[in-house]
């Protein structure tokens, strides 16, 4: 790094989020005409360092510096005026319009006040050209285009506001090989240009291809800058890797024997392009742990399992025989008693302005009905009950379940379907953003669940747990099961390669203490 | 070129309306008493065309007004009431000389663009929403109207003339009013759908947080569309006044306005969803709502069935969008 | 039994005191202030002939608002309120004219009518994901374009049963109006089943989020249809009252009966989104309706003014309740 002067420079930048710290002191440094390659675990604050750099959400201290300046972004449209572009995963595009409408949504030309049509296409041909997307017609509604080519169309909006630095974040997650070829020409072109690039991906070989630099995040610390190519795969991982933890897990007992029928077993279940031929078993006692980086399919396969998908191929056995479960309702019913603790308790777990009370009975209010009325007393005992053996704190289980903490309230999604007995229970990271000591409980309680003899399934975004907690994990990349850890095979450096779907045998070689 | 088929595409939904409205004016105009008994003359035809031209141009106004607010994903249901106001109050004020007579429509025009803005204030600053808050302001343009004229009442000075011309043929046998509702989609419809504030409208309907990623303003984009929406529908007001000569504070005159102008937009092809379909096609929807009931007194069918014909047409039309649901993969996404 | 039986009231009594939103609250002193305002200017205000009569005239709003209210805690709309209450008075008066078996059969089967245009509103809403308000736009002009070709245009000349006159205008115990004793039954029903049951339980969590629960294993899309056909039979039950009250059924009798149903239900606090809201609340806002309306023409205040008077009540009340809840929320 002997280029003198840096196009964008972040100095000692923090972030929390609700007392959880998301970026601590973090530094970095881009210069112009360089892809710089950003690298980290779930949660090691990526995504937090470019939604302060795109102007989406404000740092709690540090400083940023621009061509020179220090500069501060209220909101995207700042970042995007000083010239910092950003693609996000989630895409902002307008299904409804088209193509060139999209591309010069926020400063199309005008004649007479009006918009200028003809122009306004010529343009967006030429933005579209620039983005490597020629085949894309600037008048087909972007409705109508497929995943690939609307993330072409993402790129091609940002490289119309003339960007100095362009952030793609995942962008070519959703692409094809084809597309992927295309767009690192136009990064390369980029590049070329004098535009300095961030480059986010959890693809090493992408990675080994395009960065000039790389930077390692770890716990929102900046952990290293260097140059690309001067550190192998296992040194990276070996970088990544030591997130400090002071969490106790429960002993895990001798493993189910594998004779036991599995509760719940699935052969070669497919869904659209998203789950591809995922076959996994969950014997009673055990935990089954999912791992890999976010949105590999982790999601989808425990929605699949909970009926909530349709078009499913594959087999599902619980206890032995086939099932086809089409509903939530299906699903918790007696005959399979299975729970989904979701992934989101604000909009999916929970009602959150009714009260504790009505929110814990409500998956298992049949059980405390008789021809559909409520028998209170019933309801109050078991729901105190749980309250209890859950330790919930709250003032009252009259109380909007809004109110309690963050962990309480994820008590509560757990205690409410824990009050179906449950025999199938899966999690869909269900420590995320919350205390330590919550999770702590959680821990325990899986396990005691497990130890009744439930099956467990748990995707967790934080390796640690999936290491503590886990008979087992299937790492998942791209709607694969890519790899399966068992017992002492489970180190955060074997979760780290799996989920970066590189073989075990490059980081192997890597020393120092796992977890 | 390939051009074509997507200015198609995007225009697919008025192309069918305006295929449905020819089909069934066809149908209409070839069954017509008036032709049938008088041969297919210039005259018989220009006849039929005109009247059917007036009776259609005030739901064809209606509806755009209606288009304006649900391609931004919201709904009016006071066009209904605004258009009843304006009627009231046309039948009082546009009255006189040329000049007062200049006067009293711009009068009503301001009164109906000042209805439609305060819809938009209300649902863009009180972020209510534009269903709950449309029928309450119905309520009080409605209110407003019954004060302005308690019993139904020709309008004694009312410009007739003024009126006439409005109504009649122009040279050729082309319908005036007509000519003026092409006129008014020109200088009303186009340059919106044509301007940034327009499009910005649609970027709304379509998604609003992408909309506010993309740094569209939402607020003046909202604001014009209700605003313009209460002008469109003060036209309508006028151009029944021209027809009836007289003002009527109907409740369910509104009421039926509101409800042809949502049926009209449906088959005009505009998603209730927002972000797509043209008042051009709404306004061919109108037309084709009007010769669907038209048709009913070509074949002598008593017009007691017309709302019950009407009212299928309209149920079925809404319910056409449901297909879609097929599609749908994963479950969870039917909540939205 | 003697302690069940005692145990019911008191739990209502808990739950009201629980649930008492300060939106309810200001409907109840909104009432007293409408009473008091009313006794200053006439003194027969107060008089309990007159409150009587008022109850009475309520109880036809408060029936078809109940029905409003449950399809308004699920966060929909029904519009088809107007043309429902028509056929429910227009079918049962036609049945009371087909002889003995007609006349005993004439509540139920406006009821049942009802109920069915109802269901069909609830297919369009939960099945079809038609935004409620359109759907229930669309039934009504198919209901009313069914009375139009069977009444011929005309106001029916069919009169209403002597079982529909009984309970819309007699008087049993005490001279306590029989609406008022029918009003107080489904009002109780409704409390028993949005507090009690599991059916109430689901309503106002689909209100609240719909996605939570039908993860939470409730067949929402199947609550979400008979509360639609609850709503019909009300409304059709509101038009029986109707008719039997007037004798007969008439032409557009339901439309001054959508504004004031909506308007109910939101000023007794429940959230226009749904998933909030308390019946208790409903009855103090068809109750502040009836006295304004009441009084509104008492003081000989025209149609035009009601008209404005509601919209912008209606309006001021939501902007009030809608800030509080998203602060809250």
């Amino acid at each position: 790094m002997n280029t003198p002067v840096p196009l964008f420079q972040m100095e000692g930048v923090s972030k929390s989020y609700g007392g959880v710290r998301a970026l601590e002191k973090a530094g970095l440094t881009v210069q112009a005409g360089r892809v710089h390659a950003i690298l980290g675990e779930n949660g090691a604050g990526k995504s937090t360092l470019i939604k302060i750099m795109s102007g989406v959400v404000a740092p709690d201290e540090g400083r940023m510096v621009f061509d020179g300046k220090e500069v501060t972004f209220p909101s995207p449209a700042a970042a995007n005026r000083a010239g910092i572009a950003c693609i996000f995963q989630e895409l902002s595009l307008l299904p409804d319009l088209s193509v060139a409408d999209n591309i010069l949504i926020s400063d199309p030309p005008k004649r007479f006040g009006l918009i200028d049509r003809k122009r306004q296409r010529a343009l967006a041909e030429e933005a579209l050209a620039r983005a490597g997307a020629e085949d894309v017609h600037p008048l087909a509604p972007v409705k109508d285009l497929p995943l690939s080519r609307r993330q072409m169309v993402e790129i091609a909006k940002a490289l119309m506001r003339k960007p100095r630095i362009l952030i793609l974040d995942e962008a070519t997650s959703a692409l094809t090989a084809a597309d992927v070829t295309k767009v690192f020409a136009v990064i390369k072109r980029l590049r070329a240009e004098g535009l300095a690039l961030l480059y986010i991906s959890h693809r090493m070989h992408e990675i080994a291809e395009l960065a000039d630099d790389c930077s390692v995040f770890r716990n929102g610390r900046h952990v290293a800058t260097y140059q690309a190519g001067t550190k192998s795969d296992a040194d990276v991982v070996e970088m990544m890797i030591g997130r400090e933890y002071s969490h106790v897990f429960p002993p895990k007992p001798a493993p189910a024997s594998r004779e036991t029928q599995p509760v719940i077993e699935v052969r070669n279940l497919s869904w659209t392009n998203r789950l591809k031929n995922i076959s996994l078993a969950a014997r009673p006692g055990e935990v089954v742990g999912l791992g890999g980086l976010d949105g590999q399919g982790q999601r989808e396969l425990l929605l699949a399992l909970f009926g909530v998908l349709k078009g499913l191929t594959g087999e599902v056995l619980v206890d032995g025989k086939k099932v086809e479960v089409t509903s939530p309702r299906q699903a918790k019913g007696k005959d399979i008693r299975m729970a989904l603790i979701p992934e989101d308790r604000k909009t999916e777990g929970l009602m959150l302005p009714m009260s504790v009370g009505d929110n814990l009975s409500f998956a298992a209010l049949s059980r405390f009905a008789r021809g559909g009325v409520i028998d209170r007393t019933a309801e109050r005992n078991r729901v105190a009950e749980m309250m209890k053996v859950l330790s919930v704190k709250s003032a009252g289980t009259d109380l909007p379940v809004g109110s309690l903490s963050g962990g309480n309230q994820q008590k509560v999604v757990i205690a409410k379907w824990l009050m179906i007995e449950p025999r199938i229970i899966l999690l869909n990271d269900p420590t995320r953003g919350i205390d330590v000591g919550t999770k702590q409980e959680i821990y325990q309680l899986l396990r005691k669940l497990a130890d009744g003899g439930a099956a467990v399934i748990f995707y967790s975004t934080d390796y640690d747990e999936l290491i503590g907690c886990c008979d087992r994990v299937l790492v998942l990349y791209d709607g694969e099961v890519k790899r399966v850890l068992e017992g002492d095979q489970i180190t955060e450096r074997a979760l780290i390669a799996g989920a970066l779907n590189i073989s075990t045998s490059e980081v192997s070689t890597g020393k120092g203490a796992g977890a | 070129m390939s051009d074509w088929r997507y200015k198609f595409g995007e225009n697919k939904g008025t192309v069918i309306a305006v295929a449905i409205f020819v089909v069934m004016f066809a149908i209409y105009l070839f069954n017509h008493p008036a032709i049938t008994d008088q041969g297919f003359t210039v005259t018989a035809v220009t006849n039929v065309v005109n009247t059917a031209c007036n009776k259609g141009v005030v739901l064809a106004l209606v509806a755009m007004a209606q288009t304006l607010v649900v391609v931004t994903a919201g709904i009016d249901l006071s066009v209904g009431m605004v258009f009843i106001l304006c009627n009231c109050l046309a039948s009082i004020i546009v009255i006189g000389s040329p000049v007062q007579t200049a006067v009293g429509v711009l009068g009503v025009l301001a009164i109906g663009a000042v209805c439609g803005a305060i819809n938009g204030v209300i649902v863009i600053f009180g972020r209510l929403q534009p269903i709950v808050t449309t029928i309450a302001t119905g309520a009080v343009y409605f209110g407003a109207a019954l004060w302005l004229r308690p019993d139904p009442d020709v309008a004694d000075a009312f410009n007739n003339d003024f009126a006439a011309a409005m109504m009649g043929q122009l040279p050729g046998g082309i319908p005036a009013s007509l000519l003026g509702l092409v006129v008014i989609a020109l200088v009303i419809w186009v340059p919106f759908r044509r301007s940034t504030i327009g499009r910005a409208a649609y970027a709304i309907g379509s998604s609003e947080v992408a909309a506010y990623m993309s740094g569209v303003p939402i607020r003046r984009a909202k604001f014009t569309a209700y605003t313009l929406s209460g002008l469109l529908s003060a036209m309508a007001g006028l151009y029944l006044t021209f027809t009836t000569a007289s003002g009527e504070a109907s409740l369910a005159n509104g009421n039926t306005y509101t409800l042809y102008s949502i049926a009209a937009v449906v088959l005009g092809g505009v998603s209730l969803f927002g972000g797509s379909g043209s008042a051009i096609g709404a306004i061919f929807g109108a037309f084709a709502y009007r010769a669907i009931g038209d048709l009913l007194f070509d074949f002598d069918v008593e017009p007691l069935w017309q709302p019950l014909f009407q009212g299928i047409v309209l149920l079925l039309s809404v319910c056409v969008g449901a297909a879609q649901l097929v599609r749908v993969r994963n479950r969870l996404d039917l909540f939205g | 039994m003697t302690a069940e039986a005692a145990a019911v009231p008191s739990i209502s009594l808990r739950t009201l005191m629980r649930r008492i939103d300060p939106a309810v609250a200001i409907a109840y002193a909104c009432v007293v202030l409408l009473l008091l305002i009313g006794g200053l200017y006439n003194s027969n205000f107060l008089s309990g002939d007159y409150l009587l009569q008022q109850l009475k005239v309520a109880s036809f709003l408060g029936i078809i608002a109940t029905g409003m209210m449950i399809v308004i805690l699920l966060g929909q709309i029904d519009l088809s309120v107007p043309w429902v209450v028509a056929v429910g008075g227009m079918m049962s008066a036609s049945a009371a004219a087909w002889g003995p078996v007609g006349i005993a059969l004439a509540i139920p089967f406006g009821i049942a009518c009802g109920v069915f245009l109802g269901f069909l509103n609830g297919i369009g809403v939960a099945y079809l994901r038609i935004p409620s308000m359109i759907v229930t736009l669309a039934i009504n002009a198919v209901a009313q374009g069914l009375m139009v070709v069977h009444t011929g245009g005309y106001s029916p000349q069919d009169s209403a049963s002597g079982a529909m006159r009984f309970i819309a205008t007699g008087e049993t115990l005490f001279g306590i109006p029989n609406a008022l004793i029918v009003w107080l039954i489904v009002g109780a029903v409704t409390v028993f089943l949005l507090n009690r049951t599991v059916f109430g339980r689901a309503v106002y969590a689909i209100g609240n989020r719909e996605r939570a629960a039908y993860l939470s294993g409730i067949s929402t899309q199947r609550v979400v249809m008979f509360a639609f056909a609850m709503s019909g039979g009300l409304s059709a039950f509101g038009g029986i009252l109707l008719a039997g009250y007037a004798s007969k059924a008439a032409q557009a009798m339901g439309d001054p009966y959508l504004l004031p149903s909506i308007a109910a239900v939101v000023l007794g606090g429940t959230s226009i989104l749904g998933g909030r809201g308390s019946y208790y609340g409903t009855i103090a806002g068809v109750m502040l309706i009836t006295l304004l309306q009441s009084i509104l023409s008492v003081m000989q205040m025209p149609e035009a003014g009601r008209q404005v008077i509601y919209g912008i009540v209606i309006v001021v009340m939501m902007l009030v309740y809608g800030r509080g809840r998203r602060v809250t929320g």
